[in-house]
């Protein structure tokens, strides 16, 4: 049933308290009937005049993060009673599941971390996901066009099955809806519009930090009050802006060329290649498809774009093969042929259109104000090597939940400076871990100068050959390690 | 998970205290001088308030502030200590200021919270899993002050009295209340425990945290606690144990005294040992089950509860059925 009304989408409401807006679960509202149109509106009057009756929650973005962050809040004991509004003009947000199984792969995709998955199964979503195109990897190879250095390494190096899988952003969005609707008790309100202003704490209260609420204005009018405010609302985060967060950061000169390819077999581990002007991913989506995120210059990347199908898949190709430099040696001491130095599989098709993204690197310099608590790339930008994005933002989403179930335990003021902290504490000095050394690969690939090269192939191959720090730095990035380098 | 964190605070809950509580004997010829202040007079704990006592100014809540208005002379015995008052009712502006004088009872919040979440949940079997396990129990929070404790208690689902000597104390626990539906709901007195009890008023739960250290007389405070409290239903009690690691730590310590607390809030000589602390709620009819320590990480910021009662402690107890 289509659940987009004209002012709000309305969802469940299996409420323990008195349901208090005038549509139930099963009401079908079509968006153009005018009769049920009058009658939403007259709900939202009724929420205007409750001023005093304000959201625990409300989540500004929809995004993956968003939605991750609030189907963990509907699926603990503690947090599922809480009300939340999320609000996210992205039509995605009111859709059925849509997606059927035979449409091309999107180039918009995630390498989902074994951490991330196990965090979407305590939630209950990742049962979605496996109802739709996925593909777990077991392997990995990274490699530079210089020849010198190379690291490969199996699920097994680290005693897993998998080191991730890779699916596509639209299949993790739809999966974390149906997880939330599934979640029939829990009280959500999805307000279809955007974050225009945001009013925290009210002048009344004199000498309170952590007085008052917070009052959201929405660009179709609406608006509404908070205890809290999560700000998952991505890079170019209103609620960043709005609660005066400062961020440190740059963009890279960068941009990244990402689109679906075809293979004639089917491809099972994640290719990273460091080029002059930066990585191309091949990253497996399954059946016999391949995702590309290839990092280059904005100009270079224009020229990808426009250049014709066959001459792009020559380039991809070349890029993952002979380009720029010679395959490394596959050095067999020690290792068996798991460990040896492979050509990734022949590109033969182009399966998608070829979206281009500036790169950036971001980070607020604090996660919390009063009141208000960022999430997701709301909180940072990373580069995309290695596929953290979004994984980042998954850490986040479940270690707010988590801090705001203890919090609820302990009858807390949700929107307390002193509770919010706890949270930035665990998050941001690891993720700032992460983003310097994403940067700093980044960096390292950003000058070809012989004695640098050969500095960077030497950590490959120490990477590559000392066990331990080959099991930690997989571990690390598959984030069942929340620490780099600590044995 | 939360419901890990209580998990463990259920499994500690088994203590050592009741051993602890056999070494009373050697000490009882001081503590029933010291702690029947009303009998003998001349008592350690009753330092500034002149006996006997005068009523506090209960609903003569336009003139007061704290100690104003003591001179009048009742029957009822007065737990009000004047100078404590005082000290109090200069500070009330900043209650709510989570890094002014108040900053520890903010920072022990959720720790003792969580004390209280465990043992009532126990205790009144309430399902732990809750987001509001005290859904229909009334509990009352006598010297609530700001409001710092009676505000969670009303999120966890209690109906909520909160009372206070300083009418200043508790024009700002309404004020700051009013913000939100569930803790506007808590009901606000200017009024003292002696004087519920004259209205024959009670409740499942009484909690009294921190106020001991500063009342007049704690015996007779815990007698008034424990008749406001139903047969079977329990009593909390916070305070600073009269230790000289709490010495130490809350009258000399540098960065409690200096940084949190203002001059002279606590007298040390006031404070109740555990030992003491039993015994008193004992004649109140108050059995003590279960005891835990707060303890201090000065490195994380942060409050634990542990076995170490050496400093902070609280107390759970039950009021017998007879
Ligand atoms: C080229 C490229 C490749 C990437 N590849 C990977 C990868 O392989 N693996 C990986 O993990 N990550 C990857 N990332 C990063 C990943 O896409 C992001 O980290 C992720 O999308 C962040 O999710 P989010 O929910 O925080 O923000 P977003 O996905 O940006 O969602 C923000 C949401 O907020 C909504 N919104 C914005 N403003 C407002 C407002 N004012 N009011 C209301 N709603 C608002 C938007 O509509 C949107 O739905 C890649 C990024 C890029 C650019
Ligand atoms: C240290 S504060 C504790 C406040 C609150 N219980 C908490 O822990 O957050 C002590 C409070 O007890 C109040 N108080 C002191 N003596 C009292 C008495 N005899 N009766 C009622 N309240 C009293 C003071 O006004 C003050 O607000």
């Amino acid at each position: 049933m289509n659940r987009i009304v004209a002012k709000r989408v309305v969802t469940t409401f299996h409420s323990f308290k008195v349901v208090r807006r005038g549509l139930s679960n099963d009401a079908v509202i079509g968006a153009n009937s005018p009769s049920t149109n009058d009658q939403v509106n007259t709900a939202y009057k009724e929420k205007l005049d409750l001023t005093n009756d304000p959201y625990d929650i409300a989540v500004v973005g929809g995004g993956m993060v968003g939605m991750a962050f609030a189907c963990a809040l509907s699926s603990m004991p503690l947090t599922k009673q809480l009300n939340v509004a999320i609000i996210d003009s992205n039509p995605a947000l009111g859709k059925q599941d849509n997606i059927k199984k035979d449409d091309l792969p999107d180039p918009r995709v995630s390498t989902v971390t074994p951490a991330a998955i196990s965090f979407f199964k305590d939630i209950g979503a990742w049962q979605y996901v496996l109802q739709h195109r996925h593909a777990y990897f077991d392997k990995m190879q990274v490699w530079d066009y210089t020849g010198l250095g190379y690291t490969r390494y199996t699920a097994s190096d680290v005693e897993t099955d998998i080191l991730g899988c890779v699916v596509e952003n639209k299949v993790l969005q739809s999966s974390l809806l149906s997880c939330l609707q599934k979640n029939t008790e829990f009280q959500k309100t999805v307000y279809p519009s955007r974050l225009t202003s945001m009013t925290v704490g009210l002048p009344t209260q004199p000498n309170s930090a952590t007085s008052g609420i917070a009052k959201l204005d929405l660009s179709d009018g609406n608006s509404l009050f908070a205890k809290l405010v999560v700000g998952a609302d991505g890079g170019k985060s209103r609620v960043r802006e709005l609660a005066g967060i400062k961020t440190t950061g740059w963009n890279y000169s960068q941009n990244a060329v990402i689109c679906t390819v075809k293979h004639a077999v089917e491809n099972h581990c994640a290719w990273q290649r460091f080029l002059p002007a930066g990585p191309i991913a091949l990253l497996p989506i399954g059946d016999n498809f391949s995702n590309i995120v290839w990092t280059m210059s904005p100009k270079e990347a224009s020229d990808c774009k426009a250049m014709s199908e066959d001459d792009f898949l020559k380039a991809v190709n070349h890029a993952l093969d002979y380009g720029y430099g010679p395959h490394p040696q596959s050095n067999s001491d020690g290792y068996s042929g798991d460990h040896s130095w492979e050509v990734p599989p022949n590109v033969i098709e182009l399966a998608s259109e070829r979206m281009v993204f500036p790169l950036s690197l971001k980070h607020a310099k604090d996660y919390v104000a009063n009141r208000v608590v960022l999430i997701g790339d709301a909180a940072h930008t990373v580069h995309p090597l290695a596929g953290q994005g979004v994984n980042l933002g998954f850490g986040d989403a479940s270690a707010l939940s988590k801090i705001i179930a203890d919090g609820v335990a302990v009858g807390a003021d949700l929107g307390e400076l002193s509770l919010l902290k706890k949270y930035e504490a665990e998050r941001k000095p690891a993720n700032l871990m992460m983003a310097a050394i994403l940067d700093g690969f980044q960096k390292a690939y950003s000058v070809d100068f012989g004695p640098v090269n050969i500095l960077r192939a030497a950590a490959f191959q120490v990477a590559h050959y000392v066990s331990p720090l080959r099991r930690n730095i997989i571990s690390y990035a598959t984030g069942r390690q929340k620490w780099p380098l600590l044995f | 998970m939360a419901s890990l964190k209580l998990a463990r605070f259920l499994l500690n809950s088994n203590r050592k205290f009741p051993n602890q509580f056999s070494c009373f004997t050697k000490t009882s010829c001081n503590l029933q001088r010291r702690l029947f202040s009303d009998v003998t007079q001349q008592s350690s704990i009753n330092l500034s308030s002149s006996p006997p006592t005068s009523p506090p100014p209960f609903h003569d809540s336009t003139t007061t502030s704290g100690g104003a208005g003591f001179g009048r002379r009742t029957p009822i015995s007065s737990s009000l200590n004047e100078s404590e008052l005082l000290k109090f009712s200069s500070i009330a502006e900043t209650w709510w200021d989570s890094q002014g004088p108040f900053k520890p009872l903010h920072v022990m919040n959720p720790t003792r919270l969580a004390f209280i979440r465990s043992t009532l949940c126990r205790h009144f079997r309430k399902d732990p899993c809750s987001a509001r396990p005290f859904e229909g129990l009334k509990i009352v929070d006598v010297g609530c002050g700001g409001g710092i404790l009676s505000e969670p208690l009303a999120r966890m689902g209690a109906t909520v009295t909160g009372v206070d000597a300083v009418e200043k104390n508790i024009t700002i626990a309404r004020l700051h209340a009013e913000s939100d539906p569930v803790t506007s709901a808590i009901e606000y007195c200017c009024t003292t425990a002696e004087k519920l009890v004259e209205e024959q008023r009670k409740f499942d739960a009484v909690i009294s945290l921190e106020v001991i250290e500063h009342v007049a007389n704690p015996a007779e405070f815990c007698k008034s606690l424990g008749s406001l409290t139903v047969p079977n239903g329990a009593t909390l009690i916070s305070t600073i144990n009269r230790s000289m690691r709490s010495y130490a730590a809350a009258i000399v310590g540098a960065e409690y005294i200096l940084r949190w607390l203002p001059k002279g809030t606590h007298q040390w000589s006031s404070f109740l040992t555990p030992e003491e602390l039993v015994l008193i709620l004992n004649r109140a009819s108050i059995s003590v089950q279960e005891m835990a320590g707060f303890v201090y990480n000065p490195l994380t910021g942060r409050w634990a509860l542990s076995d170490d009662i050496g400093v902070n402690f609280i107390a759970f107890g039950t009021k017998n059925s007879q």
